[in-house]
């Protein structure tokens, strides 16, 4: 199996991306690259295997535990917009979504 | 004193701060001091000196007043994939230059409390993806433009990845010791590649909270350090069940990793997986290796031969797997809440487009696009799907190998460090060269890289893998080995 440009445009597109055309070409020669490794691991019977997420539960039970719904955290609002790009009365601006 | 103090590790250094032959301060000057000299490293990428000098002051206090923690004073020097709210956190890329965050790791604040003064952030790959330390984004403290951290056994050379910044840097003597983080092998091949000690837990050991994520279901953090002893003591502070931050934290209790150091290795069976040393590996390191398995044997340990019969495999499979979390994970950096965003765009849909291509770097975007793909629709079962099955093949292979033996041995690369440029931006060279860090990333097992003699001037960890938990056994057998030679004293030359 090989990827061509315009599976490349359409993942590029997916993520979020935009590429230069150059990137772009670079990128189809090297992901290609990539999945001839990954033939190998497609070609492996996994019949009746189950998936490992969390590595530890290949030995024992690991169960995702539930928080309880309350607040915990103290309002810091300052803080956490410190670092955005634009702000506005405590509000993240971004372009107009909406016309 | 002051002139050997960057030559004592972290439990020597803990020892004299205790009893007042040396004060915090005059420890935190002296690394300050050796940090500007060796600036051209590239090793740090974020250094105060007076929030470095204010801790150490705060840390004399305490050891005045009786109140001092067991690392109370000792330096360190944190990877900048931790958050820190002192100083600014990139993960070495673009799309966080300037960042900071509003609260600190947990591996930051338990070291913290245990009274370790930072000395800066640490060079690392771009959102830890990376086994060179040449994916490194944004300029390092003293350096204009970005620059690849210099490996301080050969300047021309890589100290590996991604955690390669702490590595370098504690081969330099500028930290006693660093935190790293461990996803696919970035403790171990770095700390292999310059000649220093590191280990990663078992997965769910140390909390990930404040861990800028790349790969969720791998990512560990861990000390580097000079010696075995000292990983144990660190180590003992940055475990700990942490169930309201990070919900992949295990309840394991915190443990004493020093308590059984001095153990006995008589009777213990090392595990060599012929697989690990196949032709793929260079002569040198092999040979280096083997000499390594020569040494337990005389300490008492027994060589046994086993087999892990998908080593190879592991490259796909991780690469897969970390691609898909990371495409997930790096979602969150769109201009938005924090980070860069573009200055030109004509709606949201190209200002996140032009945010991303902005911010992030090749290897970032080229793994962000191998997750996506093996996460889109029609293609999630044949990739990612089948990756985590083999993943538990993988580690159902470590299961009955550890029926035939206590811990596994071998190299921790197949090769030292190479020359800066020397893959020539072929990603799929570093991929391959990963080999035998991934298997035990992939199983969430512990590992460890010990440095066990050189091959052509450059130094050679042997590997160590432990069975879940497994940890204080590892840091027994690495100190058993570290008493019996001195690989691990030596220092590089103009250090």
């Amino acid at each position: 199996m090989s990827l061509t440009s315009s599976d490349i445009a359409r993942i590029a597109s997916l993520a979020r991306l935009q590429l230069a055309p150059e990137e772009s070409e670079r990128m189809l020669g090297q992901i290609n690259g990539f999945f001839e490794l990954v033939e190998r691991m497609r070609a492996v019977d996994t019949t009746g295997v189950e998936p490992l997420s969390h590595p530890v539960a290949a030995i024992q039970d690991v169960t995702l535990r539930l928080a309880e719904d309350v607040v915990t955290e103290p309002d810091n609002r300052d803080a956490n917009q410190r670092s955005a790009p634009a702000v506005e009365r405590g509000l993240f601006l971004v372009p107009k979504v909406i016309e | 004193m002051s002139a050997e103090l960057h030559e004592m590790g972290v439990t020597a250094l803990a020892a004299a701060l205790r009893e007042r032959k040396v004060s915090a301060a005059e420890a935190a000057e002296h690394h300050l001091a050796r940090i500007r000299q060796h600036q051209d490293l590239g090793a740090f990428l974020a250094v105060d000196e007076d929030l470095t000098l204010g801790q150490a002051r705060a840390a004399d206090a305490r050891i005045a007043a009786g109140t001092a923690g067991p690392l109370t004073g000792v330096p360190i020097a944190h990877k900048d994939i931790f958050v820190t709210a002192d100083l600014p956190t990139t993960a070495g890329s673009r799309m966080l230059a300037g960042y900071r965050s509003p609260f600190d790791a947990t591996v930051v604040h338990r070291l913290g409390d245990a009274g370790a003064v930072t000395l800066g952030k640490l060079s690392c790959d771009e959102f830890a993806m990376g086994s060179a330390n040449e994916n490194v984004a944004v300029p390092a403290v003293g350096a204009a433009a970005p620059i690849p951290v210099r490996n301080p056994w050969d300047r021309s050379r890589i100290p590996g990845g991604s955690s390669g910044g702490s590595a370098a840097a504690v081969a330099a003597r500028l930290t006693p010791a660093a935190t790293g983080t461990d996803t696919g092998g970035s403790i171990r091949q770095p700390a292999s590649f310059c000649g220093v000690t590191g280990i990663k837990p078992t997965y769910g050991r140390a909390s990930r909270y404040g861990m800028v994520a790349f790969a969720s279901s791998l990512d560990q953090a861990g000390p580097m350090a000079r010696s075995a002893e000292d990983c144990a003591l660190l180590l003992s502070t940055m475990c700990a069940p942490d169930p309201d931050r990070d919900s992949t934290s295990l309840d394991t209790p915190a443990e004493d990793f020093s308590r059984s150091l001095g153990n006995s290795l008589d009777g213990l069976r090392i595990g060599v997986p012929r697989e690990f040393l196949g032709d793929g590996v260079a002569p040198g390191v092999r040979a280096v290796v083997e000499a390594a398995l020569a040494e337990y044997e005389k300490l008492g340990a027994r060589r046994v031969e086993i087999t892990l019969p998908r080593t190879e495999l592991s490259i796909p499979v991780y690469y897969v797997l970390a691609a898909a979390e990371a495409s997930s994970n790096l979602s969150r950096f769109d201009g938005v809440k924090f980070g860069h965003r573009a200055s030109n765009y004509r709606d949201l849909a190209d200002m996140y487009a032009k945010t991303r291509e902005e911010g992030f770097g090749d290897e970032v975007k080229r793994r962000i696009m191998i997750g996506t793909y093996v996460l889109s629709h029609g293609y999630y079962d044949a990739y990612y799907l089948q990756a985590q099955k083999v993943r538990r093949m993988i580690a159902d292979d470590f299961q009955r190998a550890f029926g035939e033996c206590d811990l596994i041995a071998g190299p921790v690369a197949p090769s030292v460090a190479w020359k800066i440029g020397e893959h020539g931006g072929d990603p799929v060279a570093d991929y391959l060269a990963d080999i035998f860090t991934l298997p035990a990333s992939l199983a969430g097992l512990p590992g460890m890289s010990v440095p066990a003699g050189f091959d052509g001037g450059m130094p050679v960890g042997l590997q160590l893998i432990g069975n879940y938990f497994g940890e204080a056994k590892l840091l027994n057998a690495a100190h058993r080995f570290q008493q019996a030679t001195d690989f691990h004293l030596r220092q590089p030359e103009g250090i």
